[in-house]
Order: structure tokens, then sequence, then C-alpha cells
């Protein structure tokens, strides 16, 4: 490797390096680097002499004020409403009296501007937290708000997403909900950020905007303004010092390849004809209004109708909003997973004691031992709305670990009507017996998020490790294969509706270690379709083998990239 | 001191969308208007930070209280906001 830094206004090859990072978001990009400005630094307190005060209360008041006009101003272009309507908010939290009183406060006790911003937003983040549940992600916004509002007092440029006027690669040490509701999809050509992993908002959100990215790249913090890079989101790629003609040409590759996949319509199938199901994650009927085709939905989410309730909706509630999903199916099937909550997903009205380890404590099926209830309400709405639709759901349960625990959520599911009952794999002490568990259950379907996190106790949210949450780990990868090989025993379906699914490549290894049915959110399908489409079973069952040889994932995915 | 108490419609409760349109109301007024939950602190009704952190979901019962010239005409205009689902306008 070579280690040459190319900087300023380069636009002739010269020597390149290759930093590596984890592709979460496929496609390929090339363009220069712009930084994201980071949060500014907070000056040594000093306390403010009392003649300085009033003029300090000045700065500070300024700059809540510029703040909030900012904020506006990124509301009235950003392009889609969401976005807008968090900055609203925001501008109008920037303005709020309650701060600027508290702002007033800490500046009249001699606090600088910047310190009486930073201590002011730290009381509101912590008041918000405290209120849990939905209102406790707004927490975040106070930390843009003040990030922004000090870097107003000290004079610094705001934070954020910069805008050069030109299409450009956007780097970062990690993006915020806010960052990323300002991305305007017309300049970026892609994402790189030194932290995050494959299931970190960033991710997220580059697979739904279907824009390449790389993320847990540490070596991007050297990357400079200008820079000419090129991304490459399957691989976890950032080249440097890329040429102007190469660059346009790896553009329009990716333009054609884009147009194309547009295109690409119909069934899941390998080359030779062999069918996988490409199925939707869905939170809510609003998410079947996408323009892509699938052939059903392979992830309910019902957590959307528990979040930010003080109590559990009722059963009617409960009813209608199964009823909009399943009257609105693009085809015909759909999976319901029960509910998924816990003290990481916090639903106010189970009231979950608070756990040191959340991730092992008391969630998903869990929950009904110790409220008992819940999840019976929700079996009965499910089967209500199934009656009155006529259709037919599959439903699962998540974080089932025990045989005995399957058998029992597989009864009180029949004991509706409802007929395929499943169970989502996301521990390994189910993957290892995935034999048995079929022969209590209809079907299987492999949560790879939390499987991974589980087999290789790596925490999803942790920036540092998210070399282990990579799903090309060959451990993961071999207890996929124990749940495929169980179905193809059982003849019952077994899936992925994990993140992996919507990786191209690694979609291919999964259909050849015997998935039957791929479930990922819509921008994913039809790169998925068309790598499907380009191999035969055969050529699939090999690119499992080489995968589950190799010792890294590095390793397993260049020798896949090879055969394509 | 004239009161108003009411019950949120407003299918997301009393944050997001419905907590800007009413703080931003709020501070329309001629009059200081306060909020509080059952027999909760009063909190200025002009203060986003302060109405998100109410709490206030679908169903919650509301207090709003005001004094002054206008107080009267305040209340109903706001109370009548907390009675409409502001996410569905």
């Amino acid at each position: 490797m070579h280690e040459t830094t190319v900087t300023g206004e380069n636009t002739s090859p010269g020597e390149s390096r290759t930093l590596r990072g984890l592709g979460v978001s496929p496609g390929g990009a090339a363009g220069p680097v712009c930084r994201m400005a980071g949060p500014p630094r907070l000056p040594d307190p000093a306390t403010v002499p009392p003649d300085d005060r009033a003029a300090e209360l000045r700065t500070a008041e300024r700059a809540l004020r510029e703040t909030s006009a900012a904020l506006s101003a990124l509301a009235a272009k950003a392009a889609e409403p969401s976005a807008r309507e968090i900055l609203e908010a925001q501008s109008l939290i920037a303005a709020d009296p309650g701060l600027s009183d508290m702002v007033g406060d800490n500046v009249g006790a001699g606090m600088t501007a910047a310190h009486a911003i930073a201590a002011a937003c730290a009381h509101h983040r912590e008041a918000l937290l405290a209120v849990g549940g939905y209102i406790a992600e707004r927490a975040a916004d106070l930390d843009d708000i003040g990030n922004r509002a000090i870097a107003a007092a000290l004079g610094l440029p705001m934070p954020g997403v910069p805008d050069p006027g030109h299409p450009f690669v956007l780097v970062a040490e990690d993006l915020s909900p806010a960052d990323t509701a300002t991305l305007d999809p017309a300049m970026v050509l892609a994402l790189v950020t030194e932290k995050g992993g494959p299931t970190s908002h960033t991710a997220i959100l580059a697979r739904a905007r279907g824009l390449p990215a790389v993320v847990a790249c540490p070596d991007a913090a050297a990357l400079e303004d200008g820079e000419m890079v090129a991304v490459d989101g399957v691989l976890g790629e950032v080249r440097t010092a890329v040429g102007e003609d190469e660059a346009a040409a790896i553009r329009r590759r990716a333009a054609g390849e884009r147009e194309r996949l547009q295109a690409s319509g119909g069934p899941g199938r390998t080359a030779d004809g062999h069918p996988v199901k490409l199925l939707l994650n869905i939170g809510s009927a609003a998410d079947l209004e996408s323009g892509f085709s699938a052939e059903g939905v392979g992830l309910f989410r019902t957590e959307f109708l528990f979040l930010d309730r003080r109590e559990a909706p009722g059963l009617d509630e409960q009813v209608a909003a199964y009823e909009a999903v399943f009257r609105a199916l693009p085809g015909d099937r759909v999976i319901v997973r029960t509910l998924d909550a816990g003290t990481d997903k916090p639903l106010p009205f189970l009231t979950l004691p608070d756990e040191i380890n959340p991730a092992l404590g008391i969630r998903g099926l869990r929950v009904d031992r110790v409220r008992p209830g819940v999840l019976d309400t929700q079996l009965d709405a499910i089967a209500a709305a199934a009656r009155s639709s006529g259709v037919r759901p599959w439903v699962m349960a998540p974080m089932v670990t025990t045989v005995a625990e399957a058998t029992a959520f597989a009864r009180m599911a029949r004991a509706r009507g409802i007929t395929d009952v499943g169970a989502m794999v996301e521990v390994p002490a189910a993957a290892l017996r995935a034999d048995r568990l079929l022969a209590e259950l209809d079907f299987l379907s492999i949560g790879t998020n939390d499987l991974s996190q589980y087999t290789c106790a790596a925490d999803r949210q942790h920036g540092e490790l998210a070399d282990l949450l990579d799903p090309w780990q060959p451990a993961l990868l071999r207890l996929i294969a124990e749940c495929a090989a169980a179905g193809e025993r059982a003849g019952k379906p077994v899936g992925v509706c994990g993140e992996a699914a919507a990786d191209p490549l690694l979609a291919a290894v999964l259909v050849g270690l015997g998935v039957t049915s791929l479930s990922m959110s819509a921008p994913g399908i039809p790169a998925v379709r068309e790598s499907l489409a380009g191999r035969t079973l055969e050529e699939c069952r090999e690119a499992a083998r080489s995968a589950l040889e190799a010792d890294d994932p590095a390793e397993a995915r260049r020798s896949l990239r090879g055969d394509h | 001191m004239p009161e108003r108490t009411v019950v949120i419609a407003s299918r997301t409760g009393l944050h997001a969308r419905p907590a800007k349109i009413f703080t931003e109301a709020a501070a329309r007024q001629t009059t200081p208007v306060r909020i509080r939950v059952g027999d909760g602190k009063p909190v200025p009704a002009n203060s986003i930070l302060a109405v998100l952190a109410l709490g206030a979901t679908h169903g919650t019962q509301v207090t709003l209280d005001a004094d002054g010239p206008g107080a009267d005409a305040a209340l109903d205009a706001l109370a009548e906001l907390l009675s409409r689902d502001l996410d569905a306008d």
C-alpha cells in the first residue's frame, strides 16, 4: 500500500492509496471529497468578569438567533417533508424561551456564551431523555442545536453537511439524523464515515437512498477536501488519487447500472431458474407505497403502533393497523413479527425495569414472561385482521431461544387459527437447534443484525467493533448454513430478513447456503434480483463454500468478486 | 385563574408536528399561557422544550391556564387546537 498523500486540487492520477472500511450500501461513485465540519471544541471554562457579562449575553443570544435562522433556512431547502419537519422543530427549539432563559441565567452566573449554551442544552437534553420513549429520541436534536450555537458563539463555521456547489463524496466522522435529513441527493455522490457499522443510521439511510456508502473506515480521517476518490460500496473500499477521466467513467458506469436496475422486475430467481422470494421489510402500510416490485412482505415490524404509548394500543386499533397492511400487500406473502420490545427499545407502557445489559435481558418474546397479555392481544388482533381481510399472514416471534419457547408460541398462535407460525433466529442457541425448532414450527427467518451481535459478542451500536458485525463473518455464515440445511431437510422455508439480505454478493452466498427468501428494504431489491439472475444455483453454492472457508470477511468478498 | 382541561386528540401525542403547531400558536397569544398534566408543574405553553418534556400522548388530559386580559380567548383558541388531530391537518 502506498503512503502518498494527495491533497488540494488534484485532477491527475498520482500514486493511489486504498482505504478499507465496511461496504454497507452497494454501488460505485467517484468525485471530490468534501468533509463535514466536526462539532466545535469547547475552550477551557473561564469566569467572565461582571462588567463583561452584558456583552457575553448579547453574544449568546445572537448565537441562538443565528442557529434558529440557519435551521429554518435549511428546512426551507429540505427536499423531503420528514426532513423539513425535523429542521423546523429544531429551529423552534433553538428559539425556545426556556432555552434562552437558562442561557441567560448561566451567563449571569459568569459562564462564557459557549459554556452557557452547552450547559443549557445538556440540561434540556437530560429532561427529554428522562421522558423516555419517542421523546427521548429528540435528545439528539439538542446536541445538534448546541453544536451549531456553540460554533456561532465562538465564530466558527457551523457544523453540518457542506454545500460546495458541485457534486461531492461526503466524508465525516459519523452522521447524525439531522445531517442525513439535509443531504441533497443531487449533490452527494457517496458517503464515507470513519465510524458507524452495518446497522448504523448512516448505513440504513444510504441503503434507503441508494447511495453507495463505506462506514467504519478510520483512515478516512486523513482525506482532505478536494481529493478525488472512488468509492466502492460493495467491497467497502475508498481509492484515492483518481483521475478526472476515470472518475467520469465510474460515474457513467454507475448511472448505467442504476438505470438498468430500475428497469428490472419480476420474481427472484437464479440464472437457471431456482426461485428465491424477494420480500420487503416494512414498518407500516406507508412503506408499501414505493415503486419497487417485491413478492410480498418478509418482515412486518409491528413496533410502530406501540412506540410513544403510555398504554398498550387496544385490540380494535391494532386490528385496523394490521388490516391496512394486509389489504395493501404487493404480493401473496406477509410475515408479521410480533412486538420486538425490550429495554433497548423501550416502550413506556411496558414499564420494564432498567437492565445493566439490555441486549441480554427481557426483550422480544421474553417480554411475555413479565407482561403476559400484550402478546395475547396482539395475536388476537392479527387473527381478526386476517379474517376480515381474507389474507393468511405468517406470524413469527422475535428472540426465540429454546424449543420450549417455540412450542409455547406456536400453541398460542395456532389456538387463534394462525396456520403458519415461525420464529426469528437471532440467538445462536436457536440456530444450533434449528432442526428441533422446525419440528414445532412452519418456517424460520434469520435476523442477521442480532445474530451477528450475539455470535461475535459485539454490540450492534459499537463503532469500534464494526468488523465483528460484518455479515460476511464466516462464523455467522456457519450458523445461517445450519438453519438453511435444517430447512432443506424439513422441506420448510428459511429466509433472511437482516440487512445482510440486501448485499447483492452476500445474497448469492445466502442462496447457495439454502436460504429460500430474502427480505430487505425496497431500494435493495433490484440489485439483489440482478445479482441472483447472473448466477446459477451451483455457482451460488460454490460461492457459499468459499465464503464459509474464508478466514475473514475481506477474503470471502474478494473470492466472490472474482467470479462475477 | 381561568383554566381549560382538554384531552390530546393528535394521534402521535403532543410532540413533533402537533407540539410545534401548539407552541407557535401559544407564542402568538397576547397573554402567557401555561400547560400542565394532571397535578404536575405548569410550564410555559410557548416553550417547545417544556411542552415536549410533558410527554403528553394521545388521550392524555392536560390543563391550560392563563391570567390577565384576553386570557379566555387565548385558552379557547389553544384548547380548540389540542382537541383536534393536528397530525391529520
